[in-house]
Formats: C-alpha cells, sequence, structure tokens
C-alpha cells in the first residue's frame, strides 16, 4: 500500500513537473544560409474574409512566381490569433518559415528579438530601392534610426463607414465630420430604432487603434520622447475617457458592444441593424457579408474640429501588414526575390485589390483601381491624417495593458458603473504597472 | 522542467528569446517581482492566486456533490438508466473546445440563450446581464467547470457503488436504517479510498484549467475571473516576459506539490484510523 502511495505521488509530481515545464524551448542556432534554395515557407496572415479566401487569392500568384524563378512557395495562412505566438515560438526555436506577414504595429518588438533580417541599403537595393516606397508606410516598420525589420505589403486606413439607408431614414444629408456631430447624428438615428455606432469593446487591438487616435487629437502620447511608458497624462486619460463615454455618456455604442471581440459589430453593421462603423479596409469584408457597397458610404474617421490633417487633427492609424525574412532562413536569396515578388508593381496592384487596400508602393498606387471615391477616402487619409502606432520594442505589451484597461473600462460602462476622469485614470495607472520596468 | 527552472532564474524579454541561453541572470528577482504583494504584479499575481483558489473549491465541491448524487440515485434500476447514464457522461466525452465555445455563444449579452431564459421567459434580472466581462463571469466560469467536470465525479463514484456488497444495505434496512442513515454509514465510508483519489484529481484538473477560461475570455480574462493558468500565460505570451512566467510556474508547481502532500498525507493518516 505505502509502495502504491509512493508510485502515486511520485506520477503526480511528475505529470505536475511535466505541466508546468511544457513551454520549454530549445536554443537557435546561428544564421541564414542559401542550403536549400528550390523551396520556401511563407506564413501569410489572414486578410480575406476566411482562410480559403486568401489561399485561393495567393496560391495564383504563388504559382506565377514558380514559372519565373523555380522555387516552389509553400503557403500557410495563419490566423490572427495565433500569428504572434506563431512568430515567437518559431524565434524561440529557430524552426520557422523563410518569409512571413506580421501586423506592421509588431515591427519594432519583432525587432528587438533579433529574428528578422534588417532592410538595409544592400538588402533594399535588391527589391528596387526603399524609394518605392510610401513613407508613413515606412513608418511602420521598426523603431526609428534603425533598420528596417520589414518592408511595406498592405496598407490600410480607418474610415467611418455608413449605412445611406438608415442615414436617410434619420433626416442625416452628410456624414459626421466631427465627435460632436456623431453623437447628434447618433441621437437622430436611435430615435429611429437603430443602433448608432459599433465597437469591438473586448478586443485589445481594436481598442488600442482608437483610443491611439483619440489621443492625437488631445495632442497626446502614449509614450515620452525617450520611449518610456506615459499613459497617465491628462490628454492621455481624456482621450480614454472620451471614446469609451460613446458608450457610457453619449450612449451612441450598445452597451452589448463592450463583450464583441470577434467582429460582431462588423456584421451588425453589414446586417442593417447599425447605422456607423469605424473599420480599417472594410470593403472586402463587407461584401464577403452579403453586403452592397451601393448601400454605404465612406467618410473620413471624425476629429475634434476642423477638417483631417496632421497633429490633433490626425484620424487614423497607418494600418497594414508588412512582409519580413526570417533570418535562420535557408533560402535567403530566394526570400529575397519572393519579396521582390511580392512588392513588384503589377504583384502589388492585385494583391491590394483583391483584399480591398492601398499599396504602399508608389507606383502601384497610382493604379485606376485605388482612385475609386471609396479608395480615394483610405489613401487621403494614409498621405494626410495617419500617424505610425510607437514604434517602441514594448509595443505589444502596450497593447495588452491599455487594451486591456479599456475592454474593463468598457465592462464598467456596459455594467452602468460610473466613468469618470479617476476610474479612467486608475485603469490606465495599472495597465502603465505592468509595463516591464527600464 | 529543468529549462523552466532555469528560465525562471533568467530576465528573459524579447531581446533575448532568440538565444536565450545568452540572456543575463537575473538571480531571484522574476521571485521577487512574483512575490511582492505590495507591486502590482506580486497583487494581480495574489488576487489571480485567491480567485484559483475559490474557483477550486466551488468547482470541485460541486462537482463531487452533483456526482455522487447522480451516481447514488442511479444505483437503482428504473426504465431509461441506461439512457441518462449515457446521457450525463455526453459534456464529459465533448471536445473541450466545442463545448466551451458553445457555451460562449449562450452566455452573449444580446442573442444568449442564458439571458433570453433569465431575461425575457422568467424576467429573473431587470436587464439583461453581462456573462462574459465584469464581475458575473466568475459565475460563467464556475458553471462550465462544473457542467465540465461532474461527470468524471459521476463515473468514477458510480465504479466506486459496485463495489459495495448490497448485503450490506439488506442489513441495514432490516435494522431499520433509512435512505440518509444508509448513505451516512454505508455508501460514504466504502467511497472513502475512491473520494480520495477523486477529489485530488479533480482539484489538480480544475486549478490548472487553461482550455475553459481561455476559450471562454480569451487572453484577457475579466478580473473576476482571473485564473491562476490564464495569468501565467498572459505574464509570459503576452507581455513577453517568460522569465517572470517561469518563476510563476514554479511557485505554482511547489504550491501544488504541497497540497498534494499535505492532502496525501491527511487522507492517508485519517484512513489509518479509521481502519483501526
Amino acid at each position: 500500500m505505502r509502495s502504491i502511495r509512493a508510485a502515486a505521488v511520485g506520477a503526480v509530481t511528475m505529470s505536475l513537473a511535466l505541466a508546468a515545464s511544457a513551454c520549454g524551448g530549445g536554443s537557435s542556432s546561428g544564421g541564414g544560409s542559401n542550403d536549400s534554395p528550390k523551396t520556401l515557407t511563407y506564413w501569410a496572415s489572414n486578410q480575406g474574409a476566411s482562410i480559403a479566401v486568401d489561399k485561393k487569392v495567393l496560391q495564383p500568384e504563388l504559382d506565377k512566381f514558380q514559372k519565373q524563378t523555380g522555387i516552389k512557395v509553400k503557403l500557410e495562412v495563419v490566423p490572427w490569433s495565433d500569428l504572434l505566438n506563431r512568430i515567437l515560438t518559431a524565434t524561440t526555436s529557430g524552426q520557422g518559415p523563410d518569409v512571413l506577414n506580421i501586423g506592421n504595429t509588431w515591427s519594432a518588438s519583432l525587432q528587438a528579438t533579433g529574428a528578422l533580417l534588417p532592410w538595409d541599403a544592400k538588402n533594399f537595393a535588391k527589391i528596387g530601392g526603399r524609394d518605392r516606397f510610401v513613407d508613413s508606410a515606412l513608418g511602420s516598420t521598426g523603431a526609428e534610426g534603425k533598420d528596417p525589420a520589414a518592408v511595406p505589403l498592405y496598407s490600410m486606413a480607418y474610415a467611418l463607414y455608413y449605412n445611406k439607408q438608415i442615414f436617410a431614414d434619420a433626416g442625416i444629408s452628410k456624414p459626421p465630420a466631427t465627435w460632436a456631430e456623431l453623437v447628434a447624428d447618433g441621437k437622430k438615428i436611435q430615435a429611429k430604432g437603430k443602433s448608432a455606432l459599433g465597437a469591438e469593446g473586448s478586443n485589445l487591438s481594436e481598442n488600442i487603434h482608437h483610443v491611439f487616435v483619440f489621443a492625437k487629437q488631445h495632442g497626446a502620447d502614449f509614450f515620452t520622447a525617450d520611449g518610456k511608458a506615459d499613459f497617465t497624462n491628462d490628454g492621455v486619460v481624456t482621450a480614454v475617457k472620451q471614446y469609451v463615454d460613446l458608450m457610457a455618456k453619449d450612449k451612441v455604442i450598445p452597451t452589448g458592444d463592450a463583450e464583441y471581440a470577434q467582429n460582431q459589430s462588423v456584421s451588425d453593421f453589414a446586417k442593417g441593424k447599425q447605422a456607423m462603423l469605424l473599420w480599417q479596409s472594410a470593403a472586402a469584408n463587407l461584401k464577403s457579408q452579403g453586403m452592397d457597397a451601393s448601400a454605404y458610404g465612406i467618410a473620413p474617421v471624425p476629429v475634434q474640429s476642423g477638417t483631417p490633417g496632421t497633429g490633433t487633427q490626425v484620424n487614423s492609424m497607418v494600418a497594414g501588414i508588412n512582409l519580413a525574412v526570417f533570418k535562420n532562413s535557408h533560402n535567403l536569396d530566394g526570400a529575397t526575390k519572393f519579396v521582390k515578388f511580392m512588392t513588384s508593381d503589377e504583384e502589388q496592384k492585385i494583391l491590394n485589390t483583391a483584399y480591398s487596400s492601398i499599396p504602399p508602393v508608389k507606383a502601384a498606387q497610382e493604379d485606376a483601381t485605388f482612385n475609386s471615391p471609396s479608395n480615394a477616402v483610405l489613401k487621403d487619409t494614409l498621405a494626410k491624417s495617419a500617424a505610425a502606432l510607437p514604434q517602441v520594442a514594448d509595443e505589444s505589451q502596450f497593447e495588452t495593458a491599455v487594451g486591456t484597461a479599456v475592454k474593463d473600462l468598457f465592462a464598467d460602462a456596459a455594467a452602468g458603473r460610473a466613468i469618470t476622469t479617476d476610474s479612467v485614470k486608475s485603469a490606465l495607472e495599472k495597465a502603465q504597472q505592468q509595463m516591464p520596468a527600464k | 522542467m529543468v529549462i523552466g527552472i532555469v528560465m525562471s532564474f533568467k530576465e528573459l524579454t524579447q531581446f533575448y528569446i532568440r538565444d536565450w541561453g545568452t540572456a543575463p541572470w537575473s538571480g531571484l528577482s522574476n521571485y521577487r517581482v512574483s512575490v511582492d504583494f505590495d507591486a502590482p504584479v506580486g497583487q494581480a499575481l495574489l488576487h489571480s492566486f485567491f480567485v484559483t483558489v475559490a474557483f477550486t473549491l466551488l468547482s470541485v465541491g460541486l462537482c463531487w456533490l452533483i456526482g455522487t448524487a447522480a451516481a447514488v440515485y442511479m444505483q437503482d434500476t428504473f426504465a431509461g438508466r441506461g439512457l441518462l447514464r449515457a446521457l450525463f457522461l455526453v459534456p464529459y466525452a465533448l471536445p473541450v473546445y466545442a463545448a466551451v465555445i458553445t457555451w460562449v455563444f449562450m452566455f452573449q449579452h444580446d442573442n444568449g440563450l442564458v439571458n433570453h431564459v433569465l431575461h425575457d421567459q422568467l424576467h429573473l434580472t431587470g436587464k439583461p446581464s453581462f456573462w462574459l466581462i465584469g464581475d458575473n463571469s466568475f459565475y460563467a466560469l464556475l458553471t462550465v467547470s462544473v457542467w465540465k467536470g461532474w461527470p468524471f465525479a459521476f463515473l468514477i463514484v458510480m465504479a466506486g457503488l459496485q463495489n459495495i456488497p448490497r448485503e450490506l444495505y439488506e442489513a441495514a434496512a432490516l435494522d431499520g436504517a433509512g435512505m440518509w442513515q444508509q448513505i451516512r454509514r454505508i455508501t460514504l465510508p466504502s467511497l472513502r479510498p475512491v473520494n480520495q483519489v477523486l477529489v485530488l484529481v479533480l482539484f489538480l484538473w480544475t486549478f490548472n484549467d487553461f482550455n475553459t477560461p481561455y476559450v471562454l475570455f480569451g487572453k484577457s480574462a475579466p478580473e473576476a475571473a482571473d485564473l491562476i493558468s490564464v495569468h501565467i500565460y498572459q505574464a509570459s505570451f503576452v507581455t513577453w516576459n517568460f522569465g517572470t512566467g517561469s518563476a510563476m510556474s514554479v511557485l505554482l508547481l511547489l504550491f501544488l506539490l504541497v497540497v498534494t502532500g499535505v492532502y496525501l498525507a491527511l487522507t492517508s493518516r485519517g484512513r489509518r484510523t479509521g481502519d483501526v
């Protein structure tokens, strides 16, 4: 009996130990090489309405690349929920893809790991030079003063999508240009029994993107010039409060949106339940949900007053996807060729049309496709009134900490608790304390 | 395991994960950060720890109670017993992810079944409640956990009951013992060895459960339902601080070892004296 018990204790101990240390990792070995020049592995992010859509868009292009170069590209489309973890795992183990898509806001964080090939002048020369790309897109490719960790692939911007029919029914003749107008229009819409504005209250990244823009509009930043977290300055507190107040005080965002995290607000908009949506390059998404392009209009995201521009008139983040090369690649030359292919004028036109995004390549942007009225709003925003999220190594921690703070504030607002300057400030203070000490 | 412990002594942030052998040694500072309960990180860990303890005690207690009650009830033969038994085991047999995602839909504020029943049909709440965010999330988590866990208790107790000779009950009935007396004097003592293992296993599973809260709430759980497994995941993967995450894991491992040891020591001593 005693020995059985001892064995049982031993077994339990072992299983605990294994469970607790299951996340060990190996160390990576050295740099890249050209050992396997005939194949490449490519991790694409999920840009289309589904992973199947992405495969359908990308595969013909990869076949084209194979015809040109003889290099076979193995494609894997990784969902957003897994992408960052997969990249981290690849970084830790040294076993990763050759080429991969990254969210442009992660550039500086991933750059700090040293896992990505730096795009110095020599590497840029191989893909036609740095000048081919739009400046605003290059601003989101890594920390300032360092060689970019990736090159821009797709550019996106936020815009205000509005349902034309609901606006007409409520007697609104033009989309709101300021937040005050948006709230006033929201009241008219609610009087007609529709909900006014959608939000993804439990989606940390969405929260960050919005409060970042609000902070800009209040002349504030989340980081000091030397890269320290500064979440509790007055401008930031006012900005976060203004965003949460759209639900808490102005009541134009329904309380139910506080728990949205799977793009339910896009569905609400596509189904005609909700009049307005603040989203980045939503056209393809809305189409896949059965909303006809003629049913909605696209306007710039509102500002506090006046018209969108730089400084406090910023009304979008520079959203987009970058293409990076994994330093440990066994086909560095092939990987560079693939980046050249994907950023070529022709591929840029094809891919960005399929994903309703804007090409970050100047020559491709000139194409007539990207001059349609809807694309013009996005292009204009990117060119004139979009700002890059802080390019600091702690960016992904910032997204988690502040994104969670905003999520919790939305939860409070939904539960009917008061949102005050103090409650916002203390939530942000808690977020700041979670940031790594410098 | 050794790697995990080594990592807990290192300053393993994103700057070093590519080649973590080169990460600087940080001595005990990861531990100091984790257990400094005056500072935010330690405070959050402590909070998460208490939430987890409360959650585990309630969940294990309810799982055991419901499982045992159902098993005792199912001892008598009646029409449809086999069907009910099979039905009871469904939550245990379903894949965790599929089962929990169904609960997510049911708990939704606007279109969820739970609010439909509680609010629209029974009018128990003044307005629809939120289950996946805010304070109610604790009860949502508890519900799913008990729903998922009790069939296991049911299964084990049912097996245990098969070993109790029926003559014992017949003799007791002759002596005039009622239903409660029989359960208290015969069923529970006979189940003791089974319960000892059952409660321990349920405890460890529930305490370490990651899938349920992760699927219910995603990467950042609401404070009321911030279980320690997700908390550690967030400390390491989401904020990319694997050193502190490892230190927390090691602490958790030590805690569970202590609890397991004390539990086994206590229960087996109790049994030895009971045997005499």
